[in-house]
């Protein structure tokens, strides 16, 4: 059997590769817009000696800028995994070694993930 | 005028590494690689050892590294190069000897993507007719003269071995853009999986290095709407 035909029978008919191909489009195009909304409103619309804690939590107390910062969060983290993975399927060839990579890059993203989350849905405004 | 040659030397059963031999070679600015290349071997070096056959840009024997760019030695003027010339073998290959690699792997994928018409339907009385609109969905990607110039520019493909590679999915997508060919959900197996279309990373080289000058790099991309269509 040839090196593309067991390549090929190790996944049959999946459309995994499809997928996250054409989801790297998708969520590019919206980070291009989420991500230049938050750098313009974080650092260019508003000066730097502004963007303090009560600026924060003057955003967060509107649910808009919460759904805002998860959506721009969940999409940025798994677009960039999402490249990492395919990073490290393109360079890291050792079996070992890119279970070894693939195990760092998913707890990273996961505990990022859950932080962030964890801080967009639960930040609660201390009085100062 | 005189070329400085630096052509990358590799004799498996006498030298445990790959080396540079280099040669001052006279040659007319209009000759081509490789007839310089023959002017070394029939001249300077009997032992120097390359691909070559029809000599015309046809057959796809001596495509090569030249300048760290892949092209075909019998397509490329001394003139163009300069008178300073690095010739490797191309790269992802295993090198059997100096400019000669092993082609085996390349044409393994060639033949996975099944690169021939596949149609059951009884076979009408006249020809199987095509408008010129059909003929032109896939027209570009029939000149593939399988020289490996695109699948050994790919970076990768340099990194990842398995990868199907652009040559093998140029000549898929002259099938599957074919109106008379019905085996697109096959071929789809192949190049959707793993190791298929999906390993491009747009990164242009295979479109400079073919020299039939097919828009390497937009097949593969018409390829993987197509199959997004399909699928979705």
């Amino acid at each position: 059997m040839s090196l593309a035909e067991r390549a090929i029978q190790r996944r049959p008919g999946t459309n995994f590769e499809l997928w996250s191909w054409y989801y790297f489009r998708i969520s590019g195009v919206l980070l291009l817009f989420l991500a230049l909304g938050h750098v313009y409103i974080m650092h260019i619309a508003t000066p730097i000696e502004q963007v303090d804690y009560a600026f924060v939590a003057a955003r967060y107390a509107r649910p808009f800028w919460r759904t805002y910062d998860l959506v721009l969060l969940l999409l940025a983290m798994s677009h960039g995994v999402n490249g990492m993975r395919l990073i490290i399927h393109d360079y890291v060839r050792p079996r070992g070694w890119r279970v070894f990579a693939h195990s760092v890059l998913y707890s990273a993203a996961l505990i990022f993930t859950v932080l962030g989350a964890l801080v967009i849905l639960t930040f609660q405004p201390v009085e100062t | 005028m005189l070329i400085q040659c630096k052509v990358r030397r590799f004799n498996p059963t006498v030298d445990k590494k790959p080396y540079f031999s280099t040669y001052q070679v006279e040659a007319e600015p209009t000759d081509r690689v490789l007839d310089m290349l023959n002017t070394i071997k029939w001249e300077l070096d009997g032992t120097l050892t390359y691909r070559r056959s029809c000599a015309h840009g046809v057959c796809g024997s001596d495509a090569m590294r030249i300048n760290g760019r892949n092209r075909l030695a019998c397509k490329v003027l001394v003139r163009d190069i300069g008178n300073k010339m690095t010739i490797e073998p191309m790269m992802g290959f295993t090198v059997l000897r100096d400019l000669v690699v092993d082609m085996e792997p390349f044409f393994e994928k060639y033949k996975a993507v099944k690169p021939y018409l596949i149609n059951d339907n009884p076979a009408p009385v006249t020809e199987r007719l095509q408008s010129p609109e059909e003929l032109e969905a896939y027209d570009d990607t029939t000149k593939c003269i399988l020289c490996a110039a695109c699948t050994t520019a790919c970076p990768p493909f340099w990194s990842n071995p398995d990868f199907v590679g652009p040559a093998a999915l140029v000549n898929a997508h002259r099938f599957i853009f074919d109106s008379r060919d019905k085996a697109g959900a096959e071929r789809a197996d192949v190049i959707s999986s793993r190791e298929g279309v999906w390993r491009c990373r747009t990164v242009f080289n295979c479109t400079d290095a073919c020299p039939r000058g097919i828009q390497v790099t937009n097949a593969m991309e018409e390829v993987k709407r197509k199959l997004l269509y399909d699928r979705a």
